[in-house]
């Protein structure tokens, strides 16, 4: 994945100006910043829910900065949106039957349930009857189930209680140890970011003011960015 | 006053236009209810189904075997079907793909089409209505008693109920319903895991459109057949989907057989047009109570 001055937005305002990223196979970015600083922005336009004004998408060496988020999805893109974005009125077997519309198998890998097991009980449940930790395991298992070779992951322990959140972060440190998906990590805890990122990246107003191999990131300076 | 074969049979007649009613509404039940869009042209799909009918009917006359005869009925229904859901197909990818942001103006793009069909019916068929015998199996009725249940009426009957679970069987059972639900729901949700929404939308109005061919074909054992049978059957349609609750399939069932049981029973105690208003004042009255219908759904938000 190669991103190269991407400047994107709502309307005439642009949120996000000239970012550049690369990420690499089994390579997971760690991206934090404070809020409204244009991190979902970001992930968004990599998915393709809004086009960039300028700048470029490369995923595989090909060109994908017009692409539909479908396509991106077919190519391997996995996405957790903030918010988790569950459909409400599908049970959760159903919403992970979705999640695999992006791959190729047509049956879900029984290790999603060995990761979420709460996910097989609750199977006949209606997304929308879950708490919202269990949304957040139901979002993260629909974007697994199709094997992304690229996951994308918005603050995915945000709002959520303590014991899930340490679930959940077990989870994303199996996927990059076993796997080899690239990830994008938007998330605000730095020690969380330490134990799984290869790259942490800053953004501020919208543009990259802070990037490092995640063995060279000086606590300081990233506090630095995040205060308010 | 009212005697038992009376209310029976007022009832049968009230379930009866419930029945042709639902009919009508299932496909606007999916491209308004679920689409959120505002077809004129439904009426003119209804009238295609009609003159499918028609068509296939004279086909038969004219070269296959007279004991052969009734078995045009059964062929027109599914030809019906796939030819209105052809012609919904291309209105969508031609005309309504562009104006899911533009309600109002696909309000008056899809009555443009409606015309157009209208005057293509016109000048193929001739502006005078046309008939179609109804085959010899749906000719007489069902005698109980002194009770006189006409078999084309319990076809209808018969044919709104297996539409409907075919629909639901579809929208909960099968894989490509559940993508249209979950597109329904949540759309950019869908389309970010890989569901092509285009290809959604294109199948789920070709869906609903093939089910007006489904009803126009029904209605030619009601009545005579002409250019402008589906705006008379129009606002019913549109009356059952907004009284059953934009978004809900169930809805549209109560809806449909509420409403055609009221009208009857208005009908049987006043007169046809006093019945008519009546039926209104509830209808305008239930709306006043619960402006989103009888089942509360949320609807796919256009975007």
């Amino acid at each position: 994945m190669s991103i190269k001055g991407l400047e994107a937005g709502y309307e005439e305002s642009m949120v996000i100006r000239e970012i550049d990223m690369e990420v690499e196979e089994n390579q997971v970015i760690c991206v934090m910043g404070r809020n409204g600083v244009g991190k979902t922005t970001l992930l968004k336009t990599i998915i393709g829910i809004l086009h960039p004004k300028e700048g470029s998408i490369h995923y595989q060496s090909e060109d994908i900065t017009k692409a539909r988020s479908s396509s991106r999805a077919q190519k391997g893109m996995g996405y957790v949106p903030q918010g988790r974005e569950i459909f409400p009125k599908l049970t959760v077997y159903e919403n992970l039957l979705i999640g695999l519309e992006a791959g190729k198998q047509k049956k879900i890998d029984e290790k999603i349930y060995d990761y979420f097991p709460i996910l097989k009980d609750f199977a006949k449940r209606n997304g929308g009857d879950l708490s919202g930790g269990q949304q957040q395991q139901l979002a993260i298992a629909r974007a697994l189930v199709a094997h992304p070779s690229f996951l994308l992951l918005d603050e995915p322990t945000e709002g959520i209680q303590p014991n899930i959140v340490q679930e959940i972060q077990d989870v994303i440190i199996d996927i990059k140890n076993t796997s080899a998906t690239s990830m994008i990590l938007v998330e605000q805890n730095l020690d969380f970011v330490k134990s799984v990122a290869d790259y942490l990246y800053v953004i501020d107003h919208g543009s990259v003011v802070y990037k490092n191999p995640i063995d060279q990131v000086e606590d300081d300076e990233v506090y630095r960015y995040l205060s308010v | 006053m009212f005697g038992l074969n009376e209310i029976i049979i007022t009832l049968f007649n009230g379930i009866s236009l419930g029945s042709i009613l639902l009919l009508i509404a299932l496909g606007l039940a999916i491209t308004f209810g679920l689409m959120n869009v505002i077809n004129m042209a439904h009426g003119e799909l209804i009238m295609v189904g009609a003159y499918i009918t028609y068509v296939i009917q004279n086909l038969f006359v004219n070269y296959a075997p007279p004991e052969y005869f009734d078995l045009y009925f059964i062929i027109s229904i599914p030809v019906a079907l796939i030819v209105a859901a052809g012609i919904g197909m291309l209105l969508e990818v031609s005309l309504i793909r562009h104006l899911y942001k533009r309600p109002l103006d696909s309000l008056l793009a899809t009555w443009g089409i409606g015309l157009i069909l209208q005057q293509t019916a016109r000048s193929i068929f001739g502006a005078p209505n046309v008939g179609v015998t109804s085959p010899s199996f749906l000719t007489g009725g069902l005698e109980v008693g002194t009770l006189f249940l006409p078999y084309s009426r319990l076809f209808i009957l018969g044919l709104s109920i297996v539409c409907l679970f075919s629909i639901f069987y579809y929208f909960y059972r099968t894989a490509s319903g559940r993508r249209i639900r979950a597109v329904m729901q949540n759309r950019q949700m869908a389309e970010c895991l890989g569901v092509s929404t285009r290809k959604v939308d294109m199948l789920t109005f070709a869906i609903g459109s093939g089910f007006a061919g489904v009803a126009g074909c029904a209605l030619t054992l009601l009545g005579a057949i002409g250019p402008t049978i589906g705006t008379s059957y129009i606002i019913d349609a549109f009356m059952v989907v907004v009284v059953g609750g934009v978004g809900a399939l169930f809805g549209a069932v109560t809806g449909a057989f509420g409403i055609g049981i009221l009208n009857t029973v208005f009908e049987y105690v006043t007169n046809a047009t006093l019945g008519k208003v009546l039926i209104f004042v509830v209808i305008i009255a239930f709306l006043q109570w619960r402006p989103s219908g009888l089942v509360m759904s949320r609807s796919r938000s256009l975007d």
